[in-house]
């Protein structure tokens, strides 16, 4: 297999343009924690509010460097046999009944027992062997030819032990399985990691990442974001949408709007052929926005003032 | 220059692992020195591990990197205008120092490099207290060879005649911005560097400092302080529920997940323990007498709600309110106002606190509840009703009595504590943060 060359990943900018070539807008700090994690072969532990984009990124950075994203979801109760490896059961199973066959016949006339062991002792062992492993999430990553981006998604839903389990992964690249043996990675993937900091993470795993914290971005940001991921919008609902939502943020709120939204938001309002804000529009479509009743209830009545202001 | 900003980093309590220092080199040699905030955004990515960390890094950073408005460039340095061609003498007198010759052609870049190598020749990192300022500064000057400077212009001076003279004045000028400048940068080090520390032995001076004595403006460093208990607790809590309990097979489960294969058991399910998280019940005293007290109490309180699903709060004076929904909803001013608005300062009856506990609440207690009450026990001689306290006992797990009085108090006057003490686990003298601390993990370890 001839080595695929991978896109030039020379400076930061290329990060960043390539970046952009796959619909993700960046700032410079994040661009920069991509062309770090390539060079330096460390992990991304990326954080934030919810729907600023960090799963979306692993999304972005797989499509820039045109590697597969092998994605794992975390939660808890997770554990090693659905995110690293599992046996084929079914398939050892016939095996052993093969090889029942195979014995027997082969071990007709023999009556000392350890005669028999010798016997049974110069047959291949396969019962655990690559063949009989049926590779998940992780392993997975591992073993594509050209590497991979591997997404370890809500990294703070899984247990305390799957952390300690990752860290071999996360240094090394390479898993340890008692039955066979260490497999090391073909190309060691590019690893992003995402967390909502539902809880801490655990030193040794933080000491192994470099660390990304993607918040809501500024208005010119958003707008750009906006831009591009919401075609047919006009300039100047999308000015009046970025404004408004930028506005919201400053309120307290139980949850506040993040990018997803802006963009599900910027999505329904050209659907609904609006051109520009009005209080009316802005009420009917809040609960695209907001997620919590009483968060609606409250914005309600700063609707008018706010979209007056953005106007 | 790596080496000293990762030392003022970790001073700055930012933990920098040596494989970070490391990784922060890698990073470095990948980037260069060249843009600014690119260094500044990878250094932040290799070292910064939090929130917290984040905002204390980016304050060392423009503190250590930074050139603050006093910095190279000050008005001093431009005004004078050595439009006066040199004469071959004078450039003889002059070219013996290197520095004299750097300030006359105004290469402030050189100064720059010159002055950050003569900062690192006598180790500027070092500085801790702002005593050594003078020191350092003039130690800098010297390494940049001020000395050959002085002798310039003394020569000058003695042979320059008009034209010398107004030489000499000029670099006499700059020679004064450039101390200016070296001492700049040694307060800047210093505050990137001692800073951090002072704020920690600041921070270890509240933990230790009477709650009540605490001043107004050290009152957010405090809150700051006691969030971050509460959530420490909660991380060591909230951790594992179920432990395997290797070496007890659970056979029921094995059986039915082997129905897959055949009947053959392949994989064995172990049986598992429940950790159960013990409930808490909070009892504060937010009494006239405990009032100073009875803010960190309810702001510890607020911390531990935020932490901890299961806990139910309670205050009292003369009369109990539950303030679980409070706490939990409201911003924590807000919270604190609103309870101390309702019921605080008024003189306590904790008859009649326990009373309205035991006719309302007593089912909130069982067997898996720890009680928790803060308060001094003072009655104000109104019946102490220790029946109730008793019957809480009975039921709970545990009831942990906090009291801001010293033990020698206790039982003195209107004290009712030595008649409470009986019906309690656990009794404390709490008035330090450092109390509160040592209670609650107790709290946490004891299951």
């Amino acid at each position: 297999m001839t080595e695929v060359a991978r896109p030039d990943i020379g400076s930061i900018e290329a990060v960043e343009n390539g970046l952009i070539g796959a619909n993700y807008i960046c700032n410079r700090q994040t661009a920069t924690a991509i062309y770090l994690a390539h060079h330096l072969r460390k992990p991304v532990l990326v954080e934030g509010p919810a729907g600023v984009g960090k799963t979306e990124l692993a999304r972005a950075t797989a499509q820039y460097l045109g590697l597969p994203l092998v994605r794992m979801q975390c939660y808890e109760g997770l554990d090693e046999s659905k995110a690293l490896y599992e046996w084929k059961y079914g398939k050892q199973l016939l095996y052993t009944q093969i090889l029942k066959d195979t014995y027997g016949e082969s071990l007709r006339g023999i009556t000392s027992m350890a005669v028999a062991l010798e016997k049974i002792a110069d047959f291949d062992d396969v019962f655990f062997s690559e063949q009989f492993l049926e590779a998940r999430p992780l392993l997975a990553a591992l073993r594509q030819p050209h590497g991979a981006v591997l997404l370890v998604d809500e990294i703070d839903k899984s247990d305390q032990e799957f952390e300690a389990f990752l860290l071999e992964i996360l240094s090394d690249y390479q898993v340890t399985i008692p039955e066979i043996g260490t497999i090391s990675a073909t190309v060691p993937p590019l690893v992003v990691l995402t967390s909502n900091d539902s809880r801490d993470l655990g030193d040794a795993l933080k000491r192994r990442c470099l660390h990304l914290h993607i918040g809501y971005p500024d208005a010119k940001l958003e707008e750009r974001i906006v831009d591009v991921r919401v075609p047919g919008v006009e300039r100047r609902l999308r000015e009046q949408v970025v404004a408004f939502v930028q506005k919201m943020r400053t309120f307290e709120l139980k949850k506040l709007p993040s990018v997803s939204e802006t963009i599900d938001w910027a999505r329904a309002l050209v659907l609904l052929h609006v051109t520009e804000l009005d209080a009316d529009s802005v009420r009917d479509t809040l609960n695209i926005l907001l997620k919590y009743e009483t968060d609606i209830d409250s914005m309600k009545r700063h609707v008018s003032s706010i979209v007056t202001a953005v106007n | 220059m790596l080496v000293e900003f990762l030392r003022a980093a970790r001073r700055a309590g930012i933990a920098v692992s040596v494989a970070e220092s490391i990784e922060a080199f890698a990073a470095i040699d990948l980037i260069g020195y060249d843009d600014r905030s690119t260094v500044k955004d990878a250094l932040r990515l290799v070292i910064a591990k939090s929130d917290e960390e984040r905002e204390r890094f980016d304050e060392c950073f423009e503190r250590f990197f930074g050139m603050g408005p006093s910095g190279l460039g000050g008005a001093a340095l431009l005004e004078f205008d050595p439009a006066a061609p040199l004469s071959p003498e004078m450039l003889e007198a002059l070219l013996d120092s290197v520095l004299a010759r750097i300030l006359l052609d105004d290469d402030r870049a050189q100064l720059v490099r010159n002055l950050h190598a003569a900062a690192a020749e006598v180790d500027v990192a070092s500085v801790r207290l702002f005593t050594q300022i003078n020191q350092f500064a003039r130690r800098i000057l010297e390494a940049m060879g001020v000395e050959a400077l002085d002798a310039a212009i003394g020569r000058l001076r003695g042979t320059g005649g008009s034209e010398g003279a107004r030489i000499a004045d000029f670099l006499e000028e700059r020679r004064q911005a450039v101390a200016e400048l070296a001492r700049d940068l040694v307060e800047r080090r210093l505050a990137a560097s001692g800073g951090g520390e002072a704020d920690r032995m600041h921070d270890e001076f509240l933990k230790d400092a009477r709650l009540v004595n605490v001043d107004r403006r050290d009152l957010l460093r405090m809150r700051v302080l006691v969030r971050a208990m509460g959530r420490r607790m909660a991380s060591r809590y909230g951790r594992t529920r179920t432990h395997a309990k290797r070496g007890h097979l659970d056979v029921r489960r094995t059986l039915r997940r082997s129905v897959s294969f055949d009947g053959v058991p392949f994989r064995t399910y172990w049986k598992r323990r429940k950790i159960e998280k013990p409930r808490i019940v909070l009892l504060c005293d937010v009494s006239g007498s405990c009032a100073p007290l009875a803010h960190f109490l309810l702001l510890f309180a607020y911390s531990l709600s935020e932490a901890f699903s299961d806990i139910r709060s309670f205050a009292f004076a003369t009369s109990l309110i539950e303030v679980s929904e409070i706490l939990e909803k409201e911003s924590i001013d807000d919270a604190i106002a609103a309870i101390m608005r309702s019921i605080g300062f008024q003189s306590s009856d904790y008859g009649r606190a326990l009373g309205t506990f035991d006719r309302d609440f007593i089912d909130t207690v069982d067997r898996k509840t720890t009680v928790v009450v803060l308060g001094d026990g003072r009655t104000n001689y109104h019946n102490p009703r220790v029946d109730v306290l008793k019957r809480v006992y009975e039921r709970a797990r545990r009831v942990v009595w906090l009291n801001p009085e010293h033990r020698v108090a206790w039982g003195m006057d209107d004290s009712e504590m030595l008649r409470y003490l009986p019906y309690t686990h656990v009794a404390r003298v709490c008035n330090r943060l450092r109390h509160l601390e040592d209670v609650v993990s107790e709290l946490v370890k004891a299951r």
